[in-house]
């Protein structure tokens, strides 16, 4: 539906007029940032995530398992947090530099998970095989494994770049100029709906480039092993002396993508509770923002349901297309999804316009995939041949449904609603837009203090925050989890 | 219980020209009580037989009855899968994973009955039916081997009394050793409920040592509907000869009740005249190395069984021929061997008539 809202308003904003507004020099500054930044970053993270897998799954690095936590630690930060974090403790990181490495120290487990995944999951007989025939470890290293890796790399890159094109809240605070920003900008400012839709637009097609090659990616190559039977852990390559300077350098990694956050977080408690420490006001964004991700989180997880039982059980094209259609959602920006329903209800329904209840339907619209991917696994557990065993055995097809298939996809459709509610948490972008007057959540309080620069009062929204994405990371570093692979962190 | 009568039951997949008949004009009777398996290659319509016979799927002509009540057919309305009252045992038992062996076994009983007494009586003496200790009935799906999954299916099929059983290659995802001990005590358990029973299988030596008869498939036809014995020594054309058991199938010409081929002149079953293609199991292909009588040939390939070994012969003027004598001695590759056909030989003509 935002989508049909960009598509139809760049129709009625006509050719000319839309060319007038693109091609003005605002735009193609924005538009060399976005792509820079967007190149640089999904660069970084691909060669910081698989360096780091490479050296925590297969050498003797030590403390490889506390390593592999710390690493994916960052995940439990949302980036806003981190820019918040980096600018508090230094005005000076701002701009590109700036930008870039609070982007890239947020971001690179978004590579690095898929990664290690990949890495676990390779039966070491293939480099095995590699050796046997004569090729030295750092060949095979080149011709065997990272083939195999590339999925899973370019998919997390891809990942990179879309979560970076939707990103708002780190690159506001690091003042970095992107279409996403500039969109909200001109929303709050000067609630110019054609410039801004205009803006959004690139934006759009910017996403569906990235979307696109990802489906492509995933669609056309499989890695799959090959043969039966248990997979055997590879033999970790011996580093030598070497460990103790990369043993630094993983540290190194880890001090700055957790480190920094964590420092920053606490000094600022500390500085912050000196001053004023609002336990009711805290309470108070605390229940609105349970309240309103529970809400998002059943009404998400009830409208992946008929998706996926259309997916699954009755495959054809129509279901195709409503299946892949929200894969395109996952790829749209919080702030299309907020401006398109900002502008659709004053015009449509002006009724629901600043209601909860359109917040609600935003959450839906940006999470659902994340539901349908985690429903879907717990669907194909169930398969038709269950159903028909009970039809045989007298039961029709609404005794079937209660008494085999929602027990069986029980556990997965909490698991769905548990990942879009701790989304939902800590969402910020779409929040921003379409929240309530007097509804403050704990991401909005954080931003009304942080970009006020008041940065002691920030921090217990920040923490609150930090802590309630903890649940969702933890799912997530399960690597058999479903939701790895199609996953987006909150932005 | 009842017997099963299908007849003349047609199904088709896809549409237009692009049509595949997956069952064609199939039709076969299993008597009361009585089991019968439906031997066939992977693709043969077989399993699609079965899914019409539980009414997971439509005929598009025919008419399938239970005993004397018709359940699909012109004319009548079609009676739902959960109403016909059949047990279906798919390939790995398919299990209900997040319920118990007991639960499982008293899915299909009555609302009443599941949790009460009469309920637990019947679980135990389904689990005693299928030769598995009382104690398994608190067990998950998950805790249980292959074949305990399968027989706790087959309890679980047979706890509402169905009036028929019907089962899906049950025993292709087992090892050899448990297929062998499963599969009887299924046969046991039938025999026992004097349920009627239909099996799916590709295994010939399963459809042959399990069934009272057995039914052979190819392309969607049911080709032949006989006791196992009759299936094996009196097939109906080559090709059935060919998938039921070894078979050598020559050229020859008959002439009354003999016929002369590469092998030999053979004494027939039937006598014939003219050109025939001629059935000699393997095991009546009589391999002498003594002496010089029979026709000459060259042993080209051993396989060696313990009990028996498997001799690929390639006579003089080129025919290859395999033949299947006791292990105790046996030649090698390169050895030179005389062969003679021993028994009665099936001719059947170039038509496939006899």
């Amino acid at each position: 539906m935002p989508l049909a809202y960009v598509a139809f308003y760049v129709v009625i904003i006509g050719p000319v007029d839309l060319w007038q507004l693109l091609a003005r020099p605002r735009i193609a500054e924005l538009l060399s940032n976005t792509v820079t930044l967007a190149i640089a970053c999904m660069a970084a993270t691909a060669a910081l995530g698989v360096s780091l897998a490479v050296l925590v799954e297969r050498t003797d690095l030590p403390g490889r398992r506390l390593w592999h936590g710390l690493l994916v630690a960052p995940l439990a930060v949302p980036a806003f947090v981190n820019g918040y974090a980096w600018v508090s403790l230094d005005r000076s990181v701002h701009g590109f530099s700036g930008a870039f490495t609070v982007v890239t120290l947020s971001y690179y487990p978004l590579v690095y998970l898929p990664v290690v995944a990949m890495l676990r999951r390779l039966d070491p007989a293939l480099e095995e095989s590699a050796w046997s025939l004569g090729h030295s470890r750092a060949r095979t290293f080149r011709t065997v494994v990272l083939p195999q890796l590339r999925p899973a790399l370019l998919g997390g890159a891809l990942l990179v770049g879309l979560h970076l094109l939707a990103e708002f809240g780190a690159l506001s605070l690091l003042r970095y100029p992107t279409f996403t920003t500039a969109i909200y900008d001109q929303y709050g400012s000067t609630f110019n709906g054609a410039a801004a839709t205009a803006m959004a637009a690139v934006l759009v097609m910017l996403c569906l480039v990235l979307l696109l090659a990802e489906l492509r990616l995933r669609g056309n190559r499989r890695y799959a092993r090959l043969g039966r039977g248990a997979a055997r852990s590879a033999v970790p390559l011996a580093l030598g002396p070497s460990r103790w300077p990369l043993l630094g350098v993983v540290g190194a990694v880890v001090a700055l993508a957790l480190g920094v956050p964590a420092y920053s977080l606490v000094r600022w408690l500390v500085v912050g509770t000196s001053t004023e420490f609002p336990v009711a006001e805290l309470t108070e964004a605390l229940v609105a923002t349970v309240a309103l991700a529970l809400a998002g989180a059943v009404a998400t997880t009830l409208a992946a349901i008929p998706v996926v039982w259309l997916a699954v059980r009755h495959r054809g094209w129509a279901s195709t297309v409503i299946e892949r259609s929200t894969y395109i959602a996952n790829a749209l920006p919080g702030i299309v999804v907020g401006l398109a329903l900002v502008v659709a209800s004053l015009r449509l329904v002006p009724g629901i316009y600043q209601t909860a209840a359109l917040l609600v339907a935003a959450y839906v619209i940006l999470f659902l995939p994340r539901a349908v991917v985690t429903v879907r696994a717990g669907l194909e557990q169930a398969p038709i041949v269950l159903d028909d065993v009970a039809h045989s055995l007298g039961t029709g097809p609404l005794a079937t449904a209660r008494r085999v298939t929602l027990p069986l996809i029980a556990p997965s459709l909490g698991a769905g609603a548990a990942l879009v509610f701790l989304a939902i948490s800590t969402e910020l972008t779409a929040t921003l837009m379409l929240s309530p007057i007097g509804t403050h959540t704990l991401a909005t309080e954080f931003w009304s203090a942080s970009s006020e620069l008041r940065y002691g009062a920030a921090a217990p929204y920040a923490l609150l925050l930090v802590l309630v994405s903890i649940p969702a990371t933890v799912l997530l570093m399960r690597s058999d989890s479903p939701a790895t692979k199609t996953e987006r962190v909150p932005v | 219980m009842s017997s099963l009568t299908i007849t003349g039951v047609t199904k088709s997949f896809g549409s237009g020209a692009s049509a595949t008949r997956a069952v064609d004009d199939v039709t076969l009777h299993v008597p009361h009580g009585s089991f019968t398996t439906v031997l066939g290659p992977s693709g043969c319509g077989k399993t699609t037989l079965l899914r019409l016979i539980a009414g997971f799927l439509m005929p598009e002509s025919g008419t399938i009855a239970f005993g004397d009540t018709t359940v699909a057919g012109a004319g009548v309305r079609t009676v739902a899968p959960q109403a016909r009252r059949v047990g279906y045992v798919p390939q790995e038992g398919a299990l209900f994973p997040h319920l118990d062996v007991a639960a499982n076994i008293a899915f299909g009983l009555p609302r009443a009955a599941r949790g009460s007494q009469e309920g637990n009586d019947r679980v135990v003496e389904m689990l005693d039916l299928v030769e598995l200790p009382t104690d398994f009935r608190d067990r998950r799906p998950d805790e249980l081997s292959g074949g305990q999954q399968q027989r706790v299916a087959l309890a679980r099929s047979l706890a509402p009394q169905p009036a028929v059983v019907l089962l899906d290659e049950p025993f292709s995802s087992l090892d050899a050793s448990l297929r062998g001990s499963t599969s009887r005590a299924v046969r046991r358990a039938l025999e026992a409920t004097n349920t009627t029973a239909l099996l799916v299988t590709h295994d010939q030596n399963e459809a042959l040592s399990l069934a009272d008869q057995v039914a052979v498939m190819r392309a969607g036809r049911l080709v032949q509907s006989a006791p196992p014995s009759e299936v094996y020594l009196s097939p109906t054309d080559p090709q059935v000869a060919e998938f039921v058991g070894r078979a050598v199938v020559l050229p020859g010409t008959a002439t009354d009740a003999r016929a002369t081929c590469a092998l030999g002149e053979v004494v027939l079953i039937e006598p014939t005249n003219g050109p025939v293609a001629l059935m000699i199991r393997p095991e009546q292909v009589f391999v002498d190395l003594a002496h010089d009588e029979g026709v000459r040939g060259t042993v080209e390939e051993v396989s060696y069984y313990g009990h028996d070994c498997a001799v690929q012969v390639r006579l003089d003027d080129g025919t290859s021929v395999l033949a299947r004598m006791a292990g105790v001695r046996h030649p090698g590759p390169g050895d030179t061997v005389h062969l003679r056909v021993t028994g009665l030989v099936r001719a059947y003509h170039p038509a496939g008539t006899t």
